[in-house]
């Protein structure tokens, strides 16, 4: 059995490994000149199930995007670990892609040169680099793109770029922060929908950070709910939703019933964290 | 043609038709402004009799130097100050009111240090020159979105690939742009220091035939030069419009 349909399998019968866990972690900041030194994250425990779908939501600057840099190795903890497939995180480790919120494609290369720069790294053969990036092409819907420059795309289509050129390496974790961010609601749902297809194709395993308590409900298997700075998780909800799940879920009372539940722990935090952003602005 | 390009055009030759008119109906006299047509006889003259061809080699000659010179340690000076923070706080008050030194009155100790020549027209044109591409340099630099660095390290590209396949190409348009300027002051820094302080060139030449009253040569070289100041303009500008970054933009 190789490794996807095994994700895929475990995935059903709810006996899933753990692909990544935080012990203790935490992230503090020196001192700008004349404040505090800040606390921005933690202690944050978490262990993410190989396979699974996982959101965070949380109020703006409670440290998620501090989060994601420890968890893909772009930036160390201050103190606690990180792992990745039991090994310690140190850099980025092999079969992390991350997708930034921010537009990552390369201006200067066309729509198919930006995914097959996402494989210069393996060593793989010209035959098998091809396959990879026309898979990708036709998963995220380029084909008819393969030529453009990302200034002749919308938005929407960099950002299916930038999600392709990180499926091209296979990775095992899919890393997404905020990647909607900058899209209308329609584009997100119908994103969000090709991102379950995508996860359910790969079996990889997804850590999703979002500001859309929408989003996360509607998307994920599991919720993480985090604090005000220093972020931490107040709360982690199962969403129960069936693995073949679409944007259509938003009409199930469940599922209001899930935001609700969340807006309810979230709303004492962004209050809070509204509080502290004043504090340091006067 | 598009219709930007056509009226460019339209301007050109609408202006070279009034000069000429205003020459040929006297109300420019001969010995003030000779007609476009005379000017354009007078450099086919020039070029086919070949009495200036070593003024003009020599000229473009340092042209060449001066602006590669500028170009090359302007962009090395630029990545310095960019990796270097304290040099960088410390020298960009200085670059920032650099051009309201008139760089010319170094010419005497260029001449001390290099002797009268091309080497003391070179080092005081690269002076002119070189601070474009510095500044260019630096703004493409900071200009570079810091996703793109996240995304190198994601890749795992170690510090050269970044810089080779990343950060570079990221900052291509700002470093065209500081060439394009470079060159211009290339330009300038060394006819205009052949001009007044020279003996040999196109400028010198310019300046003679101007103390002589020989206008015929003097249009004839200065239309030279605006041809090829001109052309390397059209060739710059359409290798920038080339660049992938710039295609949208340009639709």
């Amino acid at each position: 059995m190789d490794d996807v349909s095994h994700q895929v399998s475990a995935r059903e019968t709810g006996e899933q490994a753990i692909i990544a866990k935080l012990s203790g972690v935490t992230r503090d900041y020196p001192a700008a000149r004349g404040a505090k030194p800040l606390h921005a994250l933690g202690p944050i425990d978490l262990e993410l199930k190989q396979g699974e779908f996982f959101s965070v939501v949380g109020p703006s600057g409670c440290g998620k995007s501090t989060l994601l840099d420890i968890l893909t190795g772009l930036s160390p903890p201050t103190a606690g670990t990180a792992t990745f497939e039991g090994k310690r995180i140190h850099g980025v480790p092999d079969g992390v892609g991350v997708v930034f919120q921010e537009d990552a494609t390369f201006p200067w290369l066309d729509v198919e040169a930006n995914l097959s720069f996402g494989l210069k790294q393996l060593q793989l053969s010209a035959r098998e680099r091809q396959d990879r990036v026309e898979q990708a092409l036709r998963i995220m819907g380029l084909v008819g793109f393969r030529s453009a420059f990302p200034a002749q795309l919308s938005g929407g289509m960099r950002q299916r770029v930038c999600i392709a050129r990180t499926l091209v390496t296979q990775p095992r974790l899919i890393v997404l922060d905020e990647p909607f961010g900058s899209l209308d609601q329609q584009t997100r749902l119908l994103m969000g929908d090709e991102l379950l297809r995508i996860w359910r194709e790969t079996g990889a395993t997804v850590f999703f950070i979002t500001h859309s308590i929408d989003e996360a409900v509607m998307l994920s298997d599991r919720v993480g709910v985090m604090s005000a700075r220093p972020g931490t998780f107040i709360d982690m909800l199962e969403t129960g939703w069936a693995q073949k799940r679409d944007s259509r879920n938003v009409a199930d009372p469940h599922f209001g019933k899930l935001t609700g539940q969340i807006w309810g722990k979230l709303r004492g935090e962004a209050l809070r964290q509204m509080q502290l952003q004043n504090d340091v602005a006067l | 043609m598009r219709p930007p390009g056509l009226l460019a055009a339209l301007i050109v030759f609408g202006a070279i038709g009034l000069l000429e008119t205003a020459c040929q109906t006297g109300l420019l006299q001969h010995s003030v402004v000779l007609p476009p047509s005379e000017i354009a006889a007078s450099l086919w003259n020039i070029l086919q009799s070949g009495a200036f061809n070593r003024a003009i080699f020599l000229t473009l000659s340092n042209i060449f130097i001066t602006a590669a010179l500028a170009i090359f340690f302007g962009f090395v000076v630029g990545v310095l100050l960019h990796s270097v923070s304290y040099l960088r706080a410390g020298l960009e008050p200085f670059l920032a009111s650099y051009y309201a030194i008139p760089t010319f009155i170094f010419y005497p100790v260029f001449i001390v240090l290099f002797g009268v020549g091309s080497a003391s027209i070179i080092a005081i044109s690269v002076l002119l020159a070189i601070v474009a591409m510095i500044t260019a340099t630096l703004s493409g630099l900071d200009r570079i979105p810091i996703v793109l660095r996240k995304t190198a390290k994601v890749m795992r590209l170690n510090t050269l690939e970044t810089a080779v396949s990343i950060l570079l190409p990221s900052a291509l348009p700002y470093l065209v742009t500081g060439a394009r300027l470079a060159i211009a002051y290339a330009f300038i820094g060394v006819i205009a220091s052949e001009f007044i302080l020279s003996g040999q060139g196109v400028g010198y030449a310019i300046s003679y035939a101007y103390n002589n009253f020989d206008n015929q040569t003097m249009y004839g070289l200065i239309l030279l030069i605006i041809l090829i100041v001109v052309g390397t303009n059209m060739l710059l500008d359409a290798f920038d419009r080339r660049q992938p970054t710039q295609t949208a933009r340009n639709r």
